[in-house]
């Protein structure tokens, strides 16, 4: 189906329904109950989880693909939704035009630290493509390229905010909000099957959408020669040389389809919630999406998705929860044992998510360098099911 | 000339910061083989060993002084530390004042000791992994302990002063005929300079002058053949690690006087170093030395209003824009040697 042999079509299948279904599985608590805690099914966190679904994907066509360790991919994330929030400021708050502008003001940043960047290969471009992004970073932060024209491109610490004396030429009698074509974004249905409570966001849904089509596009570039070209970069460069393959114009291309994506992931970001900060560049930042893409597993077609689906559903939780609501939970415990127990679970917990996000992270490398892909196939092998496996083979990062 | 000599004197203290930790970055790089992104977590870490030790020396004890009143009419509660009250107000109040410089002495053990635990527990494993992995478990380290010591410390910067003895400015000016009050350098950065020289020094002289240092040398040319040798190699490596982790450690226990301590201060200073690694050529000593200064003063020079004029705000993109260019033109960098991590 789509040009997609068996295999494939069950793994976009099972993607589809996870994206399509999301409030569903999101909310499997009754909202009454004590674990409703545990619902992510509100909609800013999965959108969050599509946005970044998306990053990711995109970056592991860098990373998983062709081995090449970017350090700097915020940069662009960031520079999609600079470029959505101008939009919105200039015409409208339909996000076409910003969507459209964001991914091609990322992929045109990309072609050029990318045509740079790659000049050098492993730990050099590492520190290439960080230095670019910091740069970036810091032109953003203190608005540089507004104070050398004279006017303001990124509104410095503040922010690019949308203001009432904005031009906004097309707005008319439009919503207010960012809107598709009249469709708001922040509009939703909300559905009460006895206990339960499910919300379908539209904003979320346009972003499940973009999430399916980034995932099938992704599969056709794994499975194409380009894909195939790709993996013989990170397998071995130079013998592909000596075959008289020159192997940049592929690394390029993939450099600037996955910084495309990042371009992408911040238009929706933008779209989402009419705003755009410096802090999404900070390197961190690109640290984050390196630790979703190993997370979910490297080089893998769902790996990615997972990655992010379960960094930012922890972060959104555990960074919720806080003393009191520790003390609640452990309340059955003897007093002094509750006391010891929630003292060491709020280093972890509330502002401590960092902790457990460094630790998650040191964890996943050491252990299970192949990610939770890896993670799940190991389990099953364990079991010695001969299930259809839904995951194609795990090639570890060079 | 009254310009440019501040310039370079401004930078001069920024550069020794880049430099010191630079250099434990290429100690480690040239050693080991290992990508060490939790490098700028140590430089923290010695600053927090000031923090941590003027706190530990001023511990009081109260008593109650019945000569005195306080504006209730109780007796006036009052703050003995227990270092006066043991070496008597005069020699106890020197300690204090002087817990910076002591936190070097401290300092040695708790980075050693940090250092080895690092290397035997964790890098040690992955030596043979792809450079990738190093760099992002050392990432995942480097958050853990920053969280740790903001969990302790807190999230807002720390004051730690210096000495009341290196309070205050020398006139460098009127010593070279200049006006004077137009080139003033605070004492304790001047100092802060001359402590990096020297450690500096050492370490070269360490690595040059002794057996232990020429082994060392050996092994970084060439680590299997000094290894089939008969020479224990790894240990000696994971001395070196340590080494360079009480280098970066005094790095971060005499800045803190300059910039108050704050939790993520290592990883404002880690990125930069890295591009002064890289720029000064991955694997020379002396390149990142000379590239910690160069950057840093060429910081300074951009932080001129005289060149602001020109490109607003150039100081903060400049080393990136500098190793960006450097990089593509001398892809070794500056004293990078031929064959030394080129991929």
């Amino acid at each position: 189906m789509l040009g997609l042999d068996k295999k494939d079509t069950g793994l976009l299948l099972v993607v589809v329904v996870l994206a399509l279904f999301a409030p569903f599985i999101l909310n499997l608590f009754p909202t009454n109950s004590g674990m409703a805690f545990f619902n992510g099914g509100y909609p800013d966190l999965m959108q969050r989880f599509a946005i970044f679904g998306i990053f990711a994907i995109g970056f592991n066509i860098l990373f998983g693909l062709t081995g090449y360790l970017s350090f700097g991919h915020a940069a662009f994330l960031g520079v999609g939704s600079y470029a959505a929030v101008w939009m919105f400021k200039l015409l409208n708050f339909n996000i076409l035009p910003g969507l459209v502008l964001s991914v091609i003001a990322a992929g045109l940043l990309s072609v050029l630290i990318g045509y740079i960047s790659l000049r050098r290969s492993g730990i050099y471009f590492s520190i290439l493509t960080l230095a670019f992004a910091q740069m970036m970073y810091a032109i953003a932060y203190s608005d540089l390229l507004g104070r050398w024209l004279g006017t303001t491109i990124t509104n410095g610490e503040t922010g690019l905010q949308i203001y009432n004396d904005d031009p906004q030429i097309l707005l008319g009698n439009g919503p207010n909000v960012p809107h598709l074509f009249g469709l708001e974004m922040r509009s939703k249905v909300d559905l009460a099957l006895g206990p339960w409570n499910f919300t379908f966001p539209v904003g979320y849904y346009l972003c499940a959408i973009l999430l399916i089509l980034a995932f099938y596009l992704s599969i056709r570039i794994f499975r194409s020669p380009f894909g195939l070209m790709l993996r013989a970069i990170k397998s071995n460069q130079t013998r592909m040389m000596y075959t008289g393959l020159n192997a940049k114009p592929y690394t390029l291309a993939a450099f600037v389809i996955s910084g495309m994506y990042a371009g992408l992931a911040g238009g929706l970001l933008a779209a989402m919630d009419p705003l755009a900060g410096a802090e999404r560049m900070y390197w961190t930042e690109s640290g984050a999406v390196v630790i979703m893409t190993i997370l979910g597993g490297v080089g893998t077609l769902i790996g990615p998705i997972l990655g992010a689906g379960t960094i930012k559903y922890m972060e959104n939780i555990i960074s919720k929860m806080n003393e009191s609501l520790l003390d609640s939970w452990f309340a059955f415990l003897p007093d002094w044992l509750q006391h010891a127990v929630v003292w060491v679970a709020t280093w972890f917990t509330g502002e401590g998510w960092h902790m457990t996000q460094g630790l998650l992270f040191m964890l996943v490398i050491i252990f299970l360098p192949g990610g939770l892909v890896e993670g799940g196939q190991k389990l099953t092998g364990l079991f010695g099911r001969k299930r259809a496996q839904t995951q194609t083979k795990t090639e570890p990062a060079e | 000339m009254d310009v440019i000599i501040p310039q370079i004197l401004n930078g001069l203290d920024k550069g020794s910061a880049y430099a010191l930790i630079a250099l434990g970055l290429t100690l480690i790089f040239g050693t080991l083989g290992v990508v060490n992104f939790a490098h700028g977590a140590l430089f923290m870490i010695g600053a927090f060993c000031s923090v941590a030790l003027s706190k530990l020396l001023s511990v009081s004890y109260v008593t109650e002084d019945p000569t005195q009143k306080d504006f209730l009419g109780n007796p006036l509660k009052v703050e003995t530390p227990y270092v006066e009250s043991w070496f008597g107000p005069e020699v106890g109040g020197a300690i204090i004042d002087w817990s910076v410089p002591l936190a070097i002495l401290f300092s040695i053990p708790i980075m050693i000791v940090v250092g080895l635990v690092m290397e035997r527990g964790l890098i040690k494993h992955f030596y043979k992994r792809p450079h990738a992995d190093q760099i992002l478990v050392t990432f995942g380290l480097a958050i853990i302990l920053q969280e740790l010591v903001r969990g302790i410390y807190g999230a807002n910067p720390i004051q730690t002063p210096a000495p009341d003895a290196f309070k205050g400015s020398v006139d460098f000016g009127a010593a070279f005929g200049f006006d004077p009050n137009v080139i003033i350098y605070p004492y304790w950065r001047m100092i802060y300079f001359f402590f990096s020289a020297v450690v500096i020094g050492g370490v070269f002289a360490f690595l040059q002058f002794t057996t232990f240092g020429m082994v060392v040398r050996a092994g970084m040319a060439d680590r299997a053949t000094v290894g089939l040798l008969g020479i224990n190699i790894d240990r000696r490596f994971t001395i070196m690690f340590a080494i360079a982790a009480v280098v970066a450690g005094w790095a971060g226990v005499m800045y803190a006087p300059i910039n108050a301590p704050n939790y993520h201060m290592g990883m404002d200073f880690l990125v930069l170093s890295f591009v002064v690694v890289v720029v000064g050529g991955m694997g020379s000593l002396p390149g990142a030395v000379a590239a910690g200064f160069l950057l840093g003063i060429l910081e300074s020079f951009a932080s001129m209003t005289a060149v602001k004029e020109v490109l607003d705000g150039i100081d903060q993109i400049i080393i990136y824009l500098v190793a960006i260019i450097i990089l593509l033109t001398r892809p070794r960098g500056l004293m990078g040697k031929k064959g030394v991590m080129e991929d």
